[in-house]
């Protein structure tokens, strides 16, 4: 049996009270004696204390996240890895993941948002891929809010500031703004990488004896408690003194990381290799010792220092930006410590791999942490907290839009105007989204396309997610959100294959959050399994609240679809002069949850059942369409409705081009203009191919409405007629316009 | 022919040069690393876009003292041609071996896009392919493109056809619209004043293929390849 770690000099009195100073509630400390027979040494609360954070634990979601789709056909790699993978042919494995960077990003945006971005790269090429693109879904508050500007400044700076510099594209991505995020903006930060199947790495720690290699960067006193007191508890007043608990980022560290991993995976020396993320060395090496049920023991004296004086309960829960954990086999450290030299990169063994189980810590001589790996990797506690839906949920609410409703041109300008649906261009233009030279379609059309070089094949990515409708059904609008984000994928022709989801929500312990949150993953669970797309990864992010006032529930998907051949591909612009303008769609559009109505009116509606086998047709049919050249352009109708997604698809960038549209009689209302869901798909065809699309979409509705005209101006029957060039510079200058406003 | 591009820690668009070389343009072309310092033979040394050394002081500023370059500049020294994308146009500039210099972009973000130049000398090694006034489509994406002299050697320069690139619009007219980084005169590119280094903020190896960023930056590596032969 191994002795009682000895506290340090100057540790404080560990007690009830400490515990819940660290994040930790008097039954959870109880837990963590009785573990233990003994009270916690300080370094050990400390480890604790991230370990069981809502952050690394999942505790409030664990139970929850059980029901959700994660094997498939496609799907390689087992549960519990860093990120799972899906196979997209010819040898070629996709690894791919979102994550939050919430709490770190309002407090300190450029940082926040670059480590953000550092993290989720390192979490793609732990497992032995090359990460070839990044997106990233960004909420912020209303757009006249006081801090919004500082705040999109700093987290489009930062995003660009590492993604730029660490030669990853970032290829697209979405950004809102809406009051409800006031307190709370959200950064989810999603990256994709490739692989060959069989160099896919492992973060399950095998072989007693095996050494434990620390690379990259040298550990710092930045992020500590990072995982815990920031990322798992609500802002108040106090919360900008959280400061130091953000990390700070060097991308240029981190492509020297991505090379030298890479390059050391290739040796083929390495058994398990996991990034220093969220509660850093403590979890890396938990968990890859918890994952092969072994033990490990750690030398904190080895581990490259910042500056000297760290403490031990400082070096365990550091969370410097920058570093990777590896377990090598045994007699092949060198080998592998050459390639991070030849990177000018640290690399030391820092300790071994047990067969005892136990999670050990020495310095200076004596042990200072010795609990049992399965405490603190896999035993967090797992809560079944009391959900409870708010008295009004699911009630039909009033649909009345405000009586002086505009007329449709108005209405046209005011929505392709608003910063929610205007062009992002502003936004996208500092972020290079052409190194790797894979970028087929780049940011602004409806899904990124990427080419797999030296092979036709092909990749479509998108993230999405919906508050307003998740806001009025938690349920349904997570179903709307992976249809739309399965939607846009299918309008650039690829075959949607594979989820990663960021479940970002308020406080678990109020009973009606937690039943938006379980309202949200059976949503995903069930249109995941409607769409055949396993969802590999994810992360959730509780908490969302400042002074009690929870953002909306926003589950946040990104869909990655696979193309057999990339020459397939669609885009949303009209291209030929004469072709016929199309509507697919599933249901008849609604105007709950559209931007229409939070413009004009109030958002309280109630969503439309959503029948999952006919967006499974829409979908299947978009498919078809692409691989028989069947359709020229697709685009779905999303943000504005049917009026902005026509007045998108006339923005070819080659040229403008026009549309002249016929609705039928009772299509002139606003619900049919600007409704937004369920869905509808425009389509633009060759005339011939009408009969063959009625077939490949049956038993959907296929309308034909219009047709391209070269003549650049938007007429849908004598309610709208405008020029198109006059709609760009209105939906390209609102944005910067609004900057430039003092 | 035979090509060497630089690797040096942070560049970034290494790779995309070597495939553009290898795999569009069939050529043979090594990768070449910045703690060595030989050239491999090289016919021509690219030095690629990214961020070298993090370029967290000015760009290039570190880059300019690695290893190769000492072999870079004895190479151009010897009339051997040297190719500046981007990142390789900084370092360029801080070794001396091209005119003045690159400063933060004047809107002072980074900008990603696609952007037209003219060609204004067809003689160079370079550009030789191309006609004078041609205009290529090439993606920029930088912070700090924007090209700045002392006056009377920018007057020196264009007397001598240094100016090699500049940015105009679509139909080839020179505005300050069309001038993504406030670059003096609209520089996109320019030569010394033996023509065998050329520096230039565009990047022509992303505008190789139809599919991914067009065909605009052929005529620059068949300039080069054509000279060879």
């Amino acid at each position: 049996m191994s002795l009682a770690p000895v506290a340090l000099p100057g540790d404080p009195v560990i007690d009830a009270a400490q515990a819940r100073a660290h994040g930790l509630s008097a039954n959870e400390y109880a837990t963590i004696e009785r573990i233990l027979g003994r009270a916690p040494t300080f370094t050990e609360l400390g480890v604790f204390s991230v370990m069981w954070s809502e952050h690394c634990s999942y505790k409030s979601s664990r139970k929850h996240l059980r029901m959700l789709p994660m094997k498939g056909r496609n799907v390689v790699g087992g549960p519990g890895e860093n990120a799972g993978a899906i196979d997209v042919g010819d040898g070629w494995v996709a690894v791919f993941k979102i994550e939050s960077h919430n709490h770190p990003s309002y407090v300190e945006p450029y940082q926040g948002a670059a480590t953000g971005v550092g993290g989720i790269l390192r979490d793609i090429f732990t497992m032995g891929a090359r990460p070839i693109a990044s997106m990233d879904s960004l909420k912020f508050g209303s757009f006249d809010h006081p801090r919004t500007r500082f705040l999109l400044g700093g987290v489009v700076g930062g995003i660009g500031g590492y993604g730029n510099c660490v030669g990853v594209p970032t290829v697209g991505g979405e950004v809102m703004f809406d009051a409800g995020y006031n307190g709370n903006i959200l950064v989810n930060a999603f990256s994709l990488g490739l692989a060959r199947r069989e160099d896919l790495q492992s973060a399950r720690a095998r072989g007693a004896g095996n050494p434990v290699l620390y690379v990259g960067s040298a550990t710092g006193r930045d992020g500590i408690h990072g995982a815990s007191l920031l990322a798992s508890a609500e802002f108040d007043a106090e919360s900008d003194s959280k400061r130091p608990t953000v990390q700070v980022g060097d991308p240029f560290t981190e492509k020297l990381l991505i090379e030298a991993c890479l390059e050391a995976i290739k040796t083929g020396a390495i058994v398990a290799i996991q990034d220093m993320g969220a509660a850093g060395l403590s979890s890396s090496s938990s968990e890859m010792a918890g994952r092969g049920g072994l033990g490990i023991e750690l030398d904190l004296d080895l581990v490259p220092l910042r500056e000297a004086n760290l403490t031990p309960y400082e070096i365990l829960l550091s969370e410097s930006q920058e570093r990777m954990l590896i377990v090598a086999e045994r007699g092949r450290e060198a080998e592998l410590a050459a390639v991070f030299e030849k990177w000018d990169l640290h690399a030391a063994v820092i300790g071994r791999i047990t067969n005892d189980g136990r999670w050990r810590a020495r310095w200076k001589g004596q042990v200072v942490a010795d609990v049992p790996v399965g405490a603190i990797s896999d035993d967090a506690p797992v809560y079944d907290r009391p959900m409870q839906a708010p008295p009004s949920a699911g009630e039909p609410v009033d649909t009345a839009i405000s009586a002086s409703s505009p007329s449709p041109a108005e209405a046209l300008h005011a929505i392709i105007s608003s910063p929610n649906v205007a062009s992002k261009r502003m936004v996208f233009r500092q972020y290079d989204s052409l190194v790797q030279g894979n970028t087929v379609v780049g940011p602004g059309s409806d899904a990124a396309v990427l080419r797999i070089k030296d092979s036709r094949r092909g990749l479509a990515l998108k993230v999405d997610s919906n508050p307003r409708a998740c806001a009025l059904d938690p349920y349904l609008g997570a179903i709307a959100t992976v249809c739309e984000a399965a939607r846009n994928v299918a309008c650039a022709g690829a075959r949607p294959t594979g989820i990663t989801n960021c479940l970002n929500y308020g406080n678990p312990e109020r009973p009606e959050i937690m039943w938006q949150l379980v309202r949200g993953i059976e949503g995903l669970r069930d249109a995941a399994v409607a769409f055949d797309t396993p969802v590999i990864s994810g992360n959730v992010s509780l908490y969302n609240e400042t002074e009690g006032r929870a953002i909306p529930p926003t589950p946040t998907i990104a869909m990655v679809g696979t193309f057999d051949d990339v020459t397939r591909h669609l885009k949303q612009y009209f291209k030929v002069v004469g072709d016929t303008v199309l509507i697919v769609r599933s249901a008849s559009p609604s105007l709950a949850a559209s931007e229409y109505a939070a413009l004009f009116g109030a958002l309280g509606q109630k969503l439309k059942p959503i029948d999952l086998r006919r967006e499974r047709k829409l979908i299947d049919g978009l498919v078809e369409c692409a691989d028989r050249r069947l359709i020229r352009s697709a685009h779905d109708v999303s943000e504005g409705g049917l009026a902005v997604a026509l007045t998108e698809s006339c923005f070819n960038p080659s040229e403008l081009l026009g549309v002249e549209v016929k609705l039928s009689v009772d299509d002139h209302s606003a619900g049919a203009l600007f409704g937004e869901g369920p869905s509808t798909v425009l389509i633009s065809a060759p005339m011939e191919n009408i009969q063959v699309l009625r077939q490949v979409f049956a038993p959907l509705d296929i309308v034909a409405i219009g047709r391209v005209t070269a003549a650049a101006r938007l007429k849908i029957d004598g309610v709208i007629d405008e020029e198109v060039d006059a709609l760009r510079r209105l939906y390209e200058d609102a944005i910067p316009g609004r900057l430039k406003r003092p | 022919m035979k090509w060497g591009v630089v690797r040096f820690p942070g560049s970034l668009d290494d790779g995309d040069a070597l495939y553009a070389l290898r795999s569009i343009l069939g050529q043979d072309a090594a990768m070449l690393w910045h703690k060595d310092e030989t050239l491999g033979g090289a016919d021509c040394v690219v030095l690629p876009g990214g961020f070298s050394y993090g370029d967290y002081l000015r760009c290039g500023a570190i880059a300019r003292f690695s290893p190769i370059m000492k072999s870079v500049l004895r190479f151009a020294a010897e009339g051997g041609l040297v190719i500046g994308i981007c990142n390789g146009f900084q370092i360029l500039c801080e070794a001396h071996l091209l005119p003045g210099a690159l400063m933060r972009n004047r809107s002072l973000s980074f900008i990603c896009d696609f952007i037209y130049v003219r060609v204004e000398n067809a003689q160079t090694p370079f550009t030789r392919a191309a006609r004078v006034g041609e205009i290529l489509r090439l993606p920029i994406k930088h912070g700090e493109g924007c090209f700045v002299a002392p006056a009377e050697e920018l007057a020196q320069m264009e007397e001598r056809g240094q100016v090699v690139l500049r940015y105009v619009d679509e139909a080839g007219i020179e505005s300050d619209a069309a001038n993504p980084n406030g670059s003096m005169r609209s520089i996109a590119g320019v030569a010394n004043d033996r023509f065998n280094v050329f520096g230039l903020m565009p990047h022509p190896e992303h505008a190789v293929e139809k599919m991914v960023g067009g065909e605009g930056g052929l005529k620059i590596f068949q300039s080069i390849i054509g000279g060879a032969r």
